[in-house]
């Protein structure tokens, strides 16, 4: 089954600490290695060129970052796991890297399922 | 985030944290644990006991911040308390003996930080031992590599639970009895071993593959395994060409696995099958693993199968293929390493590329080699009727269906023999 993992950061004031670095890059090895990550990017904040097409009453608009919102997406995975509880733990993975050495991030992971033929 | 201070947010159901953490980390796990103890069997329980150690303390005190580093360190205390004491019992068995010296055991500090990359690797040589058979091999390796159950191991085949215990214990046994050392193959010996190993993933991946029913929810997923099992060998082998061929010839067929199949299940077969529903991104790293086997070396049996597949992958239909180049590639494979399944696929090349008669011809001596073949009818049965033989093609089409034990193909067969 496939995961897609979008990564939600609050907002940032500070660039992320060269250790942290390090240790996504380690685990991105790692669950390439083992054949499960497929694919993954980091995302540019909103501000630096994102926009939204959203369509309502019929009629379409564009509108140009940044966002409203507090958080932004600032990097997606696709995962090839057995069950969600594996990409659960992958985005878990992650997340205790950023616990673990940036105490003052938060932010958060949507794991979301993607549709395969059977 | 909801519930803070524990890995991530607290599992709904902490079992399956235990699984799944269980799965990811089961193959480095036992293969330390063979390096421990010299021994598969044994490595395989004490992890098995660590399992069930997480499986009792995990739900009752919680998913621990490290779940993986728990389960592996848990697994490793546990080995070295048996050794601990084995040895113990070997030195008073020394000692009653008097004159047998007191010889000091493996230095089981450092023993505990070999590079891990290398267990595995080593691990999965012994899996895929030449002493097992191959069907040993396989079941031996989803068993210690991919965390599979006894029970999911014989779905996974189609056997029975006691069969499949049997193949894995089997196999087992016959490492230990033939003392099957767990290191990792000389210079020397690794081609042929090598290509023991490509074997049983290419054999995990086709008994995933040839499932065209796609009712059991495990045998697509054999073939997600087999690619994972072919990643995981590219990155340990980087510099042998014929990993990253495995990986793409993998991926490749992969990508057309969700077009293989109509939605009550029957076959679709190439011709006919929706290029839209094949797998981008599985094509796309196909590619990129077969641009890596022909930099990294000479084109070996996988990587020209991947080659072909290739074609297929990159054909915006199938009349726009490039059967010529199709024909070149099978030619070579067929004369480096023939067999009839070979030149039965060549000739369906030769087919699209020069003509149903010179095909024919191609077919005419495999009648002999593979005689009950419903492959080998059907392709004859398309030949034939290609060249307007229509009554001789329904005759093949029928053939074939009586040939095949699988009923989504007989259907097929039999649908196709009353309009050929």
């Amino acid at each position: 089954m496939r995961y897609l993992v979008t990564l939600k950061s609050g907002p940032m004031d500070a660039p992320p600490p060269q250790a942290l670095m390090d240790a996504i890059l380690a685990l991105g090895a790692e669950a390439t290695a083992s054949g499960a990550l497929l694919d993954t990017a980091g995302l540019a904040p909103s501000a630096m060129g994102g926009a939204r097409v959203a369509l309502a009453d019929g009629e379409i608009t564009v509108t140009d970052g940044p966002f409203a919102e507090t958080k932004e997406m600032i990097s997606y995975a696709l995962y090839q796991v057995r069950d969600r509880a594996e990409a659960v733990e992958w985005a878990a993975r992650f997340l205790r890297l950023h616990r673990d050495l940036w105490p003052d991030w938060e932010g958060e992971a949507d794991v979301l399922s993607v549709f395969t033929a059977p | 985030m909801t519930a803070p201070g524990s890995a991530g947010g607290p599992p709904a159901d902490p079992s399956r944290a235990v699984e799944a953490v269980w799965r990811l980390e089961a193959g480095r796990i036992i293969a330390g644990l063979v390096r421990l103890t010299g021994d598969v069997g044994l490595a395989e329980e004490l992890a098995q006991d660590a399992l069930l150690a997480a499986l009792e303390r995990w739900p009752r005190d919680g998913v621990p911040a490290n779940p993986g580093g728990w389960l592996a360190l848990t697994a490793r205390n546990r080995a070295l308390d048996l050794l601990r004491r084995r040895r113990v019992h070997e030195r008073k068995v020394a000692e009653l003996g008097r004159d047998l010296s007191d010889a000091p055991g493996p230095d089981l500090d450092a023993a505990l930080d070999d590079p891990v990359g290398d267990d595995l690797l080593r691990l999965i040589f012994i899996a895929c031992h030449p002493v097992l058979r191959p069907e040993g091999r396989a079941a031996l390796t989803l068993r210690l590599l991919g965390g599979l159950t006894t029970e999911e191991v014989a779905r996974a085949f189609l056997i029975s639970e006691a069969a499949a215990s049997q193949r894995i214990v089997r196999a087992k046994r016959t490492l230990a009895e033939r003392g099957v050392p767990y290191e990792l193959p000389t210079a020397a010996d690794l081609p042929e071993r090598l290509t023991s190993v490509l074997g049983v993933v290419y054999l995990i991946f086709n008994e995933g593959y040839s499932a065209t029913a796609g009712t059991d929810w495990t045998r697509p997923s054999l073939c997600e395994e087999a690619m994972r099992l072919a990643r995981l060998l590219a990155g340990l082998l980087p510099d042998e060409p014929e990993t990253h061929g495995l990986q793409a010839l993998t991926e490749l067929h992969g990508s057309r696995l969700p077009a293989r199949a109509a939605p009550d299940g029957s076959p679709v077969l190439l011709p006919d099958q929706d290029r839209r529903r094949w797998d981008r991104l599985l094509i796309r790293r196909g590619m990129a693993a077969l641009e890596r086997a022909a930099a990294s070396g000479p084109p070996g049996r996988y990587t020209l199968q991947a080659a072909i597949a290739a074609c297929h992958a990159t054909s915006p239909s199938f009349p726009e293929t490039d059967w010529p180049r199709i024909t070149a590639l099978y030619a070579q494979l067929s004369a480096r390493w023939p067999s009839p399944v070979v030149t039965l696929n060549h000739a369906m090349a030769v087919s699209m590329s020069e003509g149903p008669e010179q095909a024919l011809a191609m077919l005419a001596p495999l009648t002999t080699t593979l005689p009950d073949s419903p492959h080998l009818s059907a392709a004859r049965a398309d030949l034939l009727a290609r060249l307007g033989r229509t009554s001789e093609a329904r005759t093949a089409y029928l053939q074939a269906a009586r040939k095949t034990q699988n009923p989504q193909e007989k259907s097929l067969y039999l649908q196709k023999s009353r309009s050929p």
